[in-house]
């Protein structure tokens, strides 16, 4: 009956992209080190992830791309969530995505980019401390 | 006070301050009473609707398929889910979104996926509060689906009006997997799964169970087939909860549960509250200890002693 706060993630699955293991890795890693993570299943609009962040009320946006569109779908979730008011939500991403764009990426306001073979832990360290409650 | 500023919102029917009051309400955020006593009379309204079942019956399934029959008659929705946090960790895998992306986008449902927090009995304790902000937003049905239920979490009877108990074809040689107490909290069953074998069966089996209860009632819940991946059987099934809430109305049952609501309500609050002022003057002042001490060395009684600090705490308080 603890009144402590919960860190709330969101892990998302954007665009036509199936492969899910790794979103489904991280999900439970998450839940593991004792945060409450929805997962929405595959194939989300930029639209409907940003729905479910407000809806949820979440802390942390975590999206999983490994199709190579994260250029044109990052972006858009980053503008979109701007619009609803979600600036505070602390967004990250993994996946199958390239050095060279990250930088862009981090740009329009992605905190950090988790490539294959990130330590589980990593990921908890680093939500744990930059995430705003 | 930051739950008080999210009220209008509300009330407006502004889906991230419903959100973020959810929030601080799982989070027992001091403002979030207030804003609750602030909401309070706009609440009452909406009809509430639980889904419970055995784990994977397809509840999430059903609520979405529901809710897409209540959106074809313009009725406006709020879901509330309910998973288990893991006794270990405190964390929870939210997983009923899942089944509900077709209404994401659809302004007029409002989803909220919730963790226990170690609660038992079927819901969070927040679910209750969480429901009455939904209510106060203005939708016209709210629906709450509880964890994976087996026999002892019948806490969503003191939430819901209308109770439908999903259960699946085979789950057990005759009624395993929905045992006493989830049976006999139901206002309508669900055999769902309708496409598995053994599903008429099973409505055989849980009609006579019924056939078997007892008690005196005027309302003998219906026993329906569906398919939630077709969406065979659904308008009955909606039919169904509209039919149940007239019969509840035309009875005067529902004024009545909500007076036995209100009355259980107030009570739990007032012994709450003043347990807590109780405890907070008495805890760790030297009498109390004192007393405490003279009780273990059998130099006194805790009978005589609670009456005595009962008595003082009274006339301390009437002064
Ligand atoms: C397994 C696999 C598949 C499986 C997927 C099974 C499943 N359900 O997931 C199957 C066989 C179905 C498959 C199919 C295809 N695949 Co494939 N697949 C892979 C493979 C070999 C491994 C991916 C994996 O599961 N890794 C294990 C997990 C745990 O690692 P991970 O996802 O990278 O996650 C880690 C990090 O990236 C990060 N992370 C991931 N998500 C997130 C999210 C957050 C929030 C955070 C913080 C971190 C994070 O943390 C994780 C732990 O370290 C990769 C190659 C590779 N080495 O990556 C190709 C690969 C991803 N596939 C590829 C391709 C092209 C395809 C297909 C298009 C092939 C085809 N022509 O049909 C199809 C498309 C399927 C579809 N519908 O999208 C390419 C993608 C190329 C690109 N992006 O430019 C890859 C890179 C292979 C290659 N070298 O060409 N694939
Ligand atoms: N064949 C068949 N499968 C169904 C039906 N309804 C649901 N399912 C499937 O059953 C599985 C579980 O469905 P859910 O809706 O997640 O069940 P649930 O009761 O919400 O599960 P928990 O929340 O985990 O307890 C999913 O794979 C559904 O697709 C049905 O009528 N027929
Ligand atoms: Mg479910």
């Amino acid at each position: 009956m603890s009144s402590s706060k919960k860190i709330r993630v969101l892990v998302a699955k954007p665009g036509l992209d199936g492969h899910d293991r790794g979103a489904k890795i991280v999900a439970r890693a998450l839940r593991d080190a004792g945060m409450e993570v929805i997962y929405t299943g595959l194939r989300q609009t930029p639209e409907m992830i940003v729905e479910a962040a407000i809806s949820e009320d979440v802390n942390v946006i975590g999206l999983s791309i490994l199709s190579g569109a994260h250029n044109a779908l990052f972006p858009k979730i980053m503008e979109l969530l701007k619009a609803e008011g979600g600036d505070n939500i602390l967004v990250i991403g993994g996946g199958i995505i390239p050095h060279d764009d990250v930088p862009a990426l981090k740009a329009v306001g992605i905190a950090e980019v988790f490539g294959p073979g990130t330590p589980l832990a990593d990921i908890v360290g680093y939500i744990e401390s930059n995430v705003k409650l | 006070m930051p739950a008080i500023k999210l009220v209008k919102g509300v009330l407006k029917g502004n889906r991230r301050d419903l959100a973020r009051l959810i929030t601080l309400i799982e989070n027992e955020h001091s403002s979030a009473a207030t804003a609750l006593s602030m909401l309070y009379k706009h609440t009452g309204n909406a009809h509430i609707v639980g889904v419970t079942g055995p784990p994977g019956s397809g509840k999430s399934t059903l609520v979405t398929r529901i809710t897409a029959e209540y959106r074809k008659r313009s009725k406006t929705i709020g879901i509330v889910c309910v998973d288990p946090s893991s006794p270990f960790t405190g964390g929870a895998l939210l997983g009923d979104r899942i089944r509900m992306q077709e209404h994401s986008l659809d302004k007029d449902v409002y989803v909220r996926s919730m963790s226990t927090r170690g609660h038992l009995g079927g819901l969070a304790r927040a679910t209750s509060d969480a429901v009455r902000a939904i209510d106060a937003s203005g939708k016209d049905i709210v629906i709450v689906e509880t964890v994976g239920a087996g026999q002892s979490e019948v806490q969503v009877v003191e939430v819901a009006h209308t109770v439908i108990v999903a259960d699946v074809p085979g789950a057990g040689d005759d009624i395993q997997a929905i045992k006493a107490g989830i049976m006999e909290i139901a206002d309508i069953f669900v055999v769902n799964k309708a496409d598995y074998p053994g599903a008429d069966r099973k409505v055989i089996e849980i009609n006579a169970m019924l056939d078997l209860d007892s008690r005196e009632r005027s309302w003998r819940p219906p026993v329906l087939l569906t398919n939630a991946l077709t969406g065979e059987g659904i308008p009955e099934l909606v039919d169904t909860i509209g039919a149940h809430m007239s019969y509840l109305q035309e009875t005067g049952l529902l004024k009545q549960k909500g007076l036995q609501r209100s009355r259980d309500e107030l009570e739990q609050i007032m012994e709450y509250k003043l347990t807590n002022e109780l405890f907070t003057r008495l805890r760790g002042t030297p009498e109390y200890e004192q007393a405490i001490k003279k009780i273990a060395g059998r130099n006194d009684d805790p009978y005589s002693v609670a009456e005595r600090l009962i008595a003082d705490f009274l006339i301390s308080v009437r002064e």
